[in-house]
């Protein structure tokens, strides 16, 4: 098993207020697993993958992730983590907005401490990975929403991680390049990438696999996804 | 670390104004501390030179009292003889003497004049046969004395360069009488310092009454002839060729003992004006006031200082969404540290570097002014531009770590 989450607790302490995020969940993510988590907004979704992430630590429960239990890890350890086993992808992409793409996607090169004169390369070949090859030298803003969600993409699999996160991926794009971001994903997806995407879209999760449902921070269900019970390969981008 | 550096100078560049005004501080700090460290580093040369560095490594003994020179306008004190032949026989024979003349010398203004002209600040000396060559002098135009002019005072004068310029315009004065105390004197030669480098004042006394003007102008005659114009029997100088810088201190030590045993006044004695010393002192003297000078630019450093910490403070919150995604992709805490503390390192020692070039700039600017040497050291110019990163470390260490401590959850959600 890839990940495992046992009896995940969470609580954000206020002042006085404690606001109990998650509630006991309990979750099992294979390798090469396609899972969607959905639920109404406040439920505790980006909660959980900060959590899955290791951007954040949980009150209480169990995290292992590839067999290690997170949970004992130094801060320093964590990021280390963070920069090989996990990629993220933001709604709002976070891409700096002075750099091309290619150092863009370059970025978590330096943080695994991949010599310099081997960066380019490794970076251009995770942007043509996401159909972007002609597209190295553009800053954002000469970029589509739809395109700048592709260069983040690219940057999160440029260090080769276990699990792609994805927090509303097509959130900030127009229908047509959210249905190119959830092909690539599918594509991604067949090529063997673990994917968990957060979604309040049924449209976007029912392309996943499996979908867990959750609300006020509890899992309501833990599903396959109808459309995907049988195998399916990868769709044109 | 080169990384860090370029893309900091790139935001530097980006911001050009910001910066600026940001390291203002820093560059104004660093090019006072430069300029007055070239200004009494230019001071100290040349007191090196004009007081040591005369090069005819002639030590003076003069009669003075209570420490202070003796002037001998207010008459001539009892008890102390002239300088016998004897004497300055005894005076040449000690070790590490090439020379020693006495002659008598007036610090005057206006001693002098040709026609209606006056000299202004200058000396009118009595010299013997011995002088032009114990100071190594010589006659550049025209003659010396003759024998029967210095043992019978002639009324005729030898002049310097200076008084060539000041009494005649630079024209030919030989022939020409020049007025002293209302005698007539016929020039008969021009005399020139065989030394590069003419003292421009004998003494620390002379130093703080001229400051750092030219000595003046001088004018020699025959010692014989002194009664003449001031009075008879007046004591005199004794100056003394060492035959090296080094020796100098100890021939007039000994030079002044020697003439001290024909003296029979209580207070008034023959001191040897050592040069070196009066050098040391005043070295001593100018390089307190530039570590005071030094400390207070040093304020304006610190002032600087805040003025980048705040500067980094800004940036550091301005940077919360990318801070956030560089440690969400993975960036540790002391990768994040280290690009803040890059950046403001680099932007002091930018600000250092301009700083540098603004002082030596200034100190270019003071030492024509002033007439003072060029007195930039390398050793400082590096001193300055690694205090200034230093600056930029010490000041930037807390922004940067508020940096580093940031929580990315919270980094990432402001958007
Ligand atoms: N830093 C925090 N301090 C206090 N409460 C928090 C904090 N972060 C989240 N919460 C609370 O935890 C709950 C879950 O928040 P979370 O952001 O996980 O929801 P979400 O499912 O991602 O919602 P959305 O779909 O709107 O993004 C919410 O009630 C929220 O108010
Ligand atoms: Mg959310």
């Amino acid at each position: 098993m890839l990940l495992e989450l046992e009896h995940i607790f969470k609580t954000y302490s206020n002042d006085q207020l404690d606001v109990p995020a998650l509630k006991d969940v309990s979750l099992q993510v294979e390798r090469g697993d396609y899972l969607a988590i959905m639920g109404p907004s406040g439920s505790g979704k980006s909660t959980l993958m900060n959590l899955i992430g290791c951007l954040d630590r949980p009150t209480s429960g169990t995290y292992r992730l590839d067999g290690t239990d997170l949970l004992s890890l130094s801060d320093n350890a964590l990021s280390e983590i963070r920069c090989h086993k996990i990629g993220f992808v933001f709604q709002s992409f976070q891409l700096l907005p002075g750099e091309t793409a290619l150092q863009n996607v370059m970025l978590p090169l330096s943080f695994a401490g991949v010599r310099r004169a081997d960066r380019p390369e490794i970076a251009r070949r995770a942007l043509e990975r996401v159909g972007l090859g002609d597209r190295l030298d553009f800053l954002p803003s000469q970029l589509s929403g739809g395109q700048k969600q592709r260069v983040a993409i690219a940057r999160a699999l440029v260090n080769d991680p276990e699990i792609l996160l994805a927090d509303e991926p097509t959130g900030a794009l127009d229908q047509k390049s959210g249905a190119a971001v959830m092909d690539l994903f599918e594509q991604l997806n067949a090529e063997g990438v673990t994917l968990i995407v957060i979604t309040h879209d049924a449209n976007v999760g029912s392309r996943a696999r499996k979908i867990l449902h959750i609300v006020d921070g509890e899992i309501l269900e833990h599903r396959e996804s109808p459309q995907t019970a049988g195998e399916k390969g990868a769709e044109p981008a | 670390m080169w990384e860090n550096i370029r893309s900091s100078l790139r935001g530097i560049w980006s911001h050009k104004l910001r910066s600026f005004l940001t390291t203002l501080g820093v560059i104004i700090g660093i090019a006072s501390i430069i300029a007055i460290v070239s200004i009494v580093e230019g001071t100290n040369r040349k007191l090196e030179r004009s007081l040591v560095g005369s090069g005819n490594n002639v030590t003076t003994v003069a009669l003075s009292q209570d420490s202070w020179p003796y002037d001998f306008s207010s008459g001539v004190p009892s008890g102390i003889p002239v300088v016998s032949e004897g004497l300055l026989q005894q005076v040449r024979q000690l070790d590490g003497v090439e020379g020693a003349t006495a002659y008598r010398t007036r610090q005057s203004w206006n001693g002098a004049y040709y026609l209606d002209r006056p000299l202004g600040e200058g000396t009118i000396t009595g010299i013997s046969d011995s002088f032009l060559d114990t100071m190594q002098f010589s006659v550049a135009r025209g003659r010396d004395f003759t024998a029967g002019e210095y043992a019978r005072g002639g009324k005729v004068a030898l002049v310097d360069e200076s008084t060539v310029e000041n009494l005649f315009d630079g024209a030919d004065p030989l022939g020409l009488a020049i007025e002293i105390q209302q005698e007539p004197f016929v020039v008969v030669g021009v005399i020139r310092d065989d030394n590069a480098q003419a003292a421009e004042y004998d003494s620390l006394d002379d130093y703080y009454m001229y400051g750092y003007r030219s000595g003046g102008s001088h004018v020699y005659i025959p010692d014989q002839a002194w009664p003449i114009i001031y009075q008879f029997d007046e004591p005199q100088t004794v100056g003394v060729r060492a035959a090296s810088t080094g020796q100098m201190a100890s021939v007039g030590s000994r030079a002044a003992e020697i003439l001290n045993t024909n003296v029979y006044h209580d207070s008034i004695r023959y001191t040897a004006v050592n040069a070196m010393e009066d050098a040391e002192e005043l070295k001593t003297l100018t390089n307190s006031i530039q570590l005071m000078l030094v400390s207070i630019a040093s304020l304006s450093l610190l002032v600087g200082g805040i003025g980048v910490m705040n500067i980094m403070l800004v940036s550091v919150t301005e940077r919360t969404a990318e801070i956030g995604l560089k440690k969400a992709l993975g960036a540790k805490n002391r990768t994040i540290l280290a690009q803040f503390l890059t950046e403001s390192a680099v932007l002091t020692s930018v600000g250092g570097i301009l700083g540098v070039l603004l002082g030596i700039g200034l100190a270019k600017i003071i030492s024509v002014v002033a007439g003072l040497e060029f007195g930039v050291s390398v050793p400082w110019i590096l001193i300055a531009v690694g205090f200034s990163m230093v600056i930029g470390i010490l000041f930037g260490a807390m922004p940067a770590s508020r940096a580093a401590r940031l929580d990315p959850i919270e980094a990432l959600r402001r958007e």
